[in-house]
């Protein structure tokens, strides 16, 4: 008889959290912390969702999503978790640029950026204050329509070299393109001006078993392996939800899952009005990715200056809308030293990603695949030999993830490695609106994307779930409308 | 509680939230946001602590009361005048 990973799991809970991912490890914990009754749970054996890590024989260990995150991760660290896992976010000094326009390496905040766009770019310094000062300004009030393309060509016209020292980390860390609106851009990179891009020590395994610590310390119940069946709901209340054939009793659902699964497949699209059940269908999923994980032999140590994450392409010109083609030139490299995790062996790890559309590698034959991921691999090795010469040799371990691995892991359709694009804000935000006790956390909007912004919109939706589980001085509570977000 | 105490309890709050700022030399017509580090996380902080010591519900709507100390006493004031001070 398989394990019973509900075992110790009662029959009522005040909130369950459908999914572990960032997003949901921190609501639940801020919840379990505030006294409530907390369950948690997970489909995967592992805790973290995209944050996540994976073990290889020869004590390899390689993160998926590790690099990098602004320095916001470290207050909120601190704030909804635990010192110690605030005190583990360090910076990464070497951001480093390649391509055919441009190669330098910056510590990637405003001052640094200050000094490159005047002095190697040639743009009036006052123009660079103007574009910083209008990127901070920027919130979710002010106007949407107005798109990143249009955002550069305000500041910097013809400047396809300054749009592309702006943009590509951006997309890097949250798949947004030119055409996504500009708010989008400008919340998250005025995030990561403030102080630069950091990461965490010890790695991602250390991060999630840490937050795990103390989800248990605040009382939350987690069971792995529990995939929700579906979220039950009556008079337009949530009650429960049913978990491996078991029904648990619940006054408040969070769905960290996707949000066009949870409408459609776990609530059901009857309970919902049919506008918001068109307005949930028509989210555009943002993209999904590649990845090619590559162990260098132990003790065969990089020097730094190759640069923590590296932006790599020997395309002549960047454009956004090209950077899902399975045959773009365009590569991260983010460079993993011995000093992510000083207690292992000394070895340099690299993982190179990219952006990728799901589509392109759905519908491939079993053979088709396999030469793809080969392929893959190969044309990843023939552009980090400029980074690593003799890489080939060097490489002891080599291994390929496609946008057909992610939806296997995520279970995201489509793969989908940054949520949805901006207009999955406001369904994830309207769904207590619908349906009494049922709300969404996750990477939606460009804006919650990335690790910091999953963790700070698992506090917001932690805030709503606190109010309506608490008897409260006033009772009038608008759901729907959205808080100023951080990424 | 009077809007003196609201203050100080105010200022409890802030301390806990932003411990590296200086709060000694705040003004109370200036909005916190121009004196103090503070992102809308720590605006929801505030929120959370107010329902925690007090069970207000602050609804989003009205968030932008809490703009400045002045502003946010006033909003607080009729709430809380017959609240007890919690320590």
């Amino acid at each position: 008889m398989p394990k019973d990973f509900l075992q110790h799991v009662k029959p009522e809970y005040d909130v369950v959290v459908i999914g572990s991912g960032l997003a949901g490890l921190t609501a639940a914990n801020v919840l379990g912390r505030a006294g409530h009754r907390v369950l948690l749970l997970e489909q995967h054996y592992k805790l973290g969702g995209l944050a996540t890590w994976f073990r290889r024989p020869g004590g390899l260990i390689f993160d998926i999503s590790l690099h990098g995150f602004p320095v916001g991760m470290r207050k909120s660290c601190r704030r909804y978790w635990t010192r110690e896992i605030a005190d583990s976010v360090v910076q990464l000094k070497h951001i480093r640029f390649d391509n055919p326009m441009f190669s330098l390496t910056t510590e990637f905040h405003r001052q640094d950026f200050t000094r490159l766009l005047v002095t190697r770019f040639g743009i009036d310094p006052r123009t660079v204050e103007s574009f910083f000062d209008t990127a901070r300004g920027m919130n979710f009030y002010d106007d949407q329509s107005l798109s990143n393309r249009e955002l550069f060509e305000r500041f910097f016209p013809g400047r396809g070299d300054v749009v592309r020292l702006l943009m590509e980390p951006i997309t890097y860390a949250n798949g947004s393109t030119l055409e996504d609106p500009a708010i989008t851009y400008g919340i998250v990179f005025s995030n990561f001006m403030s102080q630069g891009v950091f990461t965490f020590q010890g790695g991602t395994d250390r991060l999630i078993a840490l937050m795990r610590d103390e989800l248990l310390r605040n009382g939350v119940d987690i069971a792995i392996r529990s995939d929700v069946e579906a979220i039950r709901v009556a008079q337009r209340t949530v009650t429960g939800v049913r978990v491996g054939g078991r029904e648990i009793q619940a006054r408040a659902v969070i769905s960290n899952a996707n949000l066009c699964d949870t409408v459609q497949r776990m609530v059901g699209a009857r309970h919902f009005d049919r506008d918001f059940v068109e307005q949930a269908a028509a989210v555009r999923l943002n993209c999904s990715s590649t990845q090619v994980y590559m162990a260098l032999q132990p003790d065969d140590l990089l020097d730094e200056s190759t640069g923590d994450l590296l932006f790599s392409s020997v395309a002549p010109a960047f454009q956004t809308d090209l950077l899902l083609s399975r045959h773009i030139t365009s590569r991260t490299f983010s460079f993993y030293y011995p000093r992510t995790r000083p207690q292992a062996r000394p070895q340099c790890l690299i993982v190179s990603s990219t952006n990728a559309r799901h589509a392109d590698w759905a519908t491939l034959s079993a053979e088709e695949y396999a030469a793809s991921k080969q392929n893959l691999i190969e044309t990843t090795l023939d552009a980090l030999e400029k980074y690593v010469p003799d890489c080939r040799r060097r490489v002891a371990y080599v291994e390929a993830a496609t946008p057909r691995t992610f939806a296997r892991y995520t279970r995201h359709p489509g793969g989908a490695s940054f949520g949805t694009k901006f207009e999955g804000l406001a369904v994830s935000r309207g769904l207590p609106e619908q349906i009494r006790g049922l709300y969404h956390a996750g990477s939606v909007g460009i804006i919650m994307s990335g690790w910091l912004g999953a963790i700070n919109y698992g506090v917001i939706v932690a805030n709503d779930v606190d109010a309506l589980l608490t008897h409260t001085a006033s009772t009038s509570h608008p759901a729907g409308s959205i808080l100023a977000p951080e990424s | 509680m009077t809007p003196v105490e609201i203050r100080e309890e105010i200022l409890d709050i802030l301390s806990d939230i932003a411990p590296d700022e200086d709060l000694s030399a705040l003004q109370d017509d200036v909005a916190f946001r121009d004196q103090v580090e503070l992102d809308s996380m720590d605006f929801l902080d505030i929120v959370m602590e107010l329902r925690k010591r007090y069970r207000i519900q602050v609804p989003e709507a009205d968030y932008p009361q809490l703009a400045s100390m002045r502003s946010t006493v006033t909003y607080l004031e009729p709430i809380m005048k017959d609240m007890q001070r919690v320590s």
